[in-house]
């Protein structure tokens, strides 16, 4: 028989086990692709795979060779923050009044929003293919950065008011005693309680646009591409090059990487805001 | 100067009519205190005042200024919430100073007004801290410095005390009364505590159901309350009710059968009372004194004693099956089904007519 100290520090042992096994299973397809970018073709398609081999540096000169990089980088970094910046301008606003000022069709609103996601993007492409034709949105920045505002304003909304939820109205009315126009009420008041929230919605938003695949390559040729459709062009016409798109990959999701790295404490504390208030 | 105004002030929520219709005047320098059950209107009154509650008909002056629509922001009145409402991102000094930074008031000046409120508060150790490192009663005090230094034309109380503990709320009740002394301001006080209202108040308004039922000094209201509401909400432990029957009336004084069948014989001045009227006398636990079963036609078994120390609460039940709350001296002894009379001092009863409205006492000249 265990005693329950023992019990305790065993269930501990297995908690832990499991936490960095589920861990270990996300990050392994990562792990898998930045291995498999330093390898030979051949290396990359051996069979059983292979853990140990002599790495080479020759994907990553290969595709810095063949296509532009830091073209596609930057696009990609113009539409992910264009379309963040200008959907927390909208998201703001929309999450206040709704969080503050509810009325009977504040929830159906919500509801109605986040439904929109429910359609299949697929279902509407032809509609607005034409319609970014006859604009002329077709292939720029500014199309993408519309496209993208749209598909993650909902979200954006929705945890935006979900954050704003945990704030109690009193403070704000306090501001708005203490002289506060509206502007300043949220600008000095509200966002600033609420910014471990608005950091997860702001690199969630950022997370999305980098990595969205289909709306990018279905309106972008080559002046707008994003990253997403610099991987997609090494994935087709001459056959699959495992190696050389596990470079492309990484480098495409370096950027972001690395930025999720860095505020990963601010979107932890913004995650579990609610609990721990 | 601050006198404040409100006529027919009147407030609905979709169908639901929260104030019916409200007038009262507030003079300066006056501690007014709006106290009532929950959900009669007393918060939402305050917030019309505030500005934070949009008015369906109505109008609120201050010195004569209509004041009704204008935004809380610019009518100069300053709040302090039931929950302090702080700003949790913000230091006590920054607390303070938020409104005059917004004002565009000088550093020189904010600095000098936030330390003279910290001064009165007894902040000045503080100031650095954020709200969250603060006990209840801090942050209460914070959110009352908050206020202070606008130098508002009125200030607002929501409640202020309800979420502090006992001990705490007798404190800060007795530093309320001072601040308002030294500061010789316009105040609005919201509390459900009755204890709060009589202590503070130079003028009670005590509402119900969304009216005001009677405006008056704590001890007008206590020694002659309107109507049968407002002498069951003031006082501590509640005025006892005797239902009975009017069976005789003269120009001074009114004879009531209880339902007991002891008479009783009030002094009132009864123009519409009638022989044979329901009517209800109300006495406060004071005005009772315990006697001999035989010195008394009012009679009944001892209840539950209550024993404070300085007083004993002793609840009784008569023959009619009342009960009366009587007040006695703490060294009083009784034991449990003790059969006592009970001697009322009549002057000092109320009378309440079948609408629950005082029935007026003769005038002190006419007795």
């Amino acid at each position: 028989m265990l005693s329950l100290k023992q019990r305790r520090s065993l269930n501990t042992l297995l908690m832990g086990v499991l936490a960095w096994g589920v861990a270990l299973a996300i990050f392994f397809p990562i792990f898998w692709m930045l291995l498999t970018s330093f390898k030979t073709e051949i290396d990359a398609f051996a069979t059983p795979p292979q853990l140990f081999f002599s790495p080479t540096l020759e994907n990553y000169t290969l595709v810095n060779e063949r296509s532009d990089y830091l073209h596609f980088a930057w696009n990609s970094v113009v539409v992910s923050f264009g379309s963040t910046i200008i959907g927390m301008m909208l998201a703001v606003p929309a999450a206040y009044s709704m969080a503050f000022f509810e009325t009977k069709r504040t929830k159906g609103t919500l509801l109605w929003m986040l439904s929109t996601k429910m359609l299949p993007p697929v279902g509407v492409l032809v509609p607005i293919y034409l319609l970014f034709k006859d604009t002329g949105l077709l292939d720029t920045k500014t199309g993408l950065v519309i496209i993208y505002t749209l598909i993650n304003l909902p979200i954006m909304i929705w945890m935006a008011y979900t954050y704003f939820k945990e704030i109690p109205k009193e403070v704000l009315e306090a501001a708005r005693m203490d002289g506060s126009t509206l502007f300043q009420e949220i600008w000095r008041v509200l966002l600033p309680m609420s910014k471990g929230g608005l950091a997860a919605t702001v690199l969630l938003s950022l997370i999305l646009s980098w990595n969205e695949a289909f709306w990018s390559l279905n309106l972008t040729a080559s002046e707008a591409a994003p990253l997403t459709a610099l991987i997609a062009s090494y994935s087709s016409p001459e056959g699959l090059f495992w190696a050389k798109l596990s470079a492309v990959s990484t480098l495409a999701c370096a950027p972001i990487l690395i930025f999720g790295w860095i505020s990963q404490k601010q979107l932890v504390r913004g995650l579990s805001f609610g609990a721990v208030k | 100067m601050a006198n404040l105004t409100i006529k027919n002030l009147k407030k609905s929520f979709g169908d639901i009519e929260i104030l019916k219709g409200i007038n009262l005047e507030i003079k300066d320098n006056e501690f007014v205190v709006f106290v009532g059950p929950s959900g009669c209107g007393k918060s939402t009154l305050l917030r019309s005042i505030a500005g934070l509650e949009e008015v369906t008909s109505g109008h609120i002056m201050l010195d004569h200024k209509e004041i009704t629509d204008l935004a809380p922001a610019k009518r100069d009145l300053a709040m302090v919430f039931q929950s302090y409402a702080l700003y949790p991102h913000m230091s006590v000094r920054k607390n303070m100073s938020f409104a005059l930074e917004l004002a565009k008031e000088t550093k020189d000046v904010i600095g000098k007004k936030v330390a003279e409120a910290a001064r009165i508060l007894e902040l000045e150790p503080l100031l650095e801290r954020k709200p969250k490192e603060l006990s209840g009663g801090q942050r209460q005090r914070v959110a009352i410095g908050r206020a202070i230094v606008r130098q508002p034309k009125v200030f607002l109380f929501d409640e202020p005390l309800s979420n502090l503990d006992a001990a705490l709320r007798v404190q800060m009740r007795l530093e309320l009364a001072r601040l308002h002394h030294d500061l010789n301001a316009t105040m609005i006080y919201v509390t459900h505590d009755q204890v709060e209202a009589m202590t503070l108040a130079d003028k009670v308004v005590v509402l119900n159901q969304g009216r005001i039922e009677q405006v008056g000094t704590p001890l007008e209201l206590y020694r002659n309350p309107a109507n049968r509401f407002v002498a069951g909400f003031l006082g501590m432990p509640k005025m006892s009710f005797l239902p009975g029957k009017v069976t005789a009336i003269d120009a001074s004084s009114v004879t009531v059968e209880l339902t007991s069948g002891a008479s009783v014989n009030l002094p009132a001045a009864s123009e519409h009372l009638r022989k044979g009227s329901a009517v209800t006398v109300g006495v406060r636990p004071e005005n009772i004194d315990v006697v001999e079963p035989s010195e008394s036609s009012l009679t009944g078994y001892m209840d539950i004693a209550e024993s404070l120390g300085s007083d004993t609460y002793c609840y009784v039940k008569t023959d009619g099956q009342e009960t009366l709350t009587v007040r006695m001296p703490g060294n009083f002894a009784c034991n449990y089904g003790d059969r006592i009379g009970l001697r009322l001092h009549v002057d000092e009863c109320h009378l309440f007519d079948e609408q629950g409205n005082a029935v007026q006492k003769p005038s002190r000249m006419a007795a």
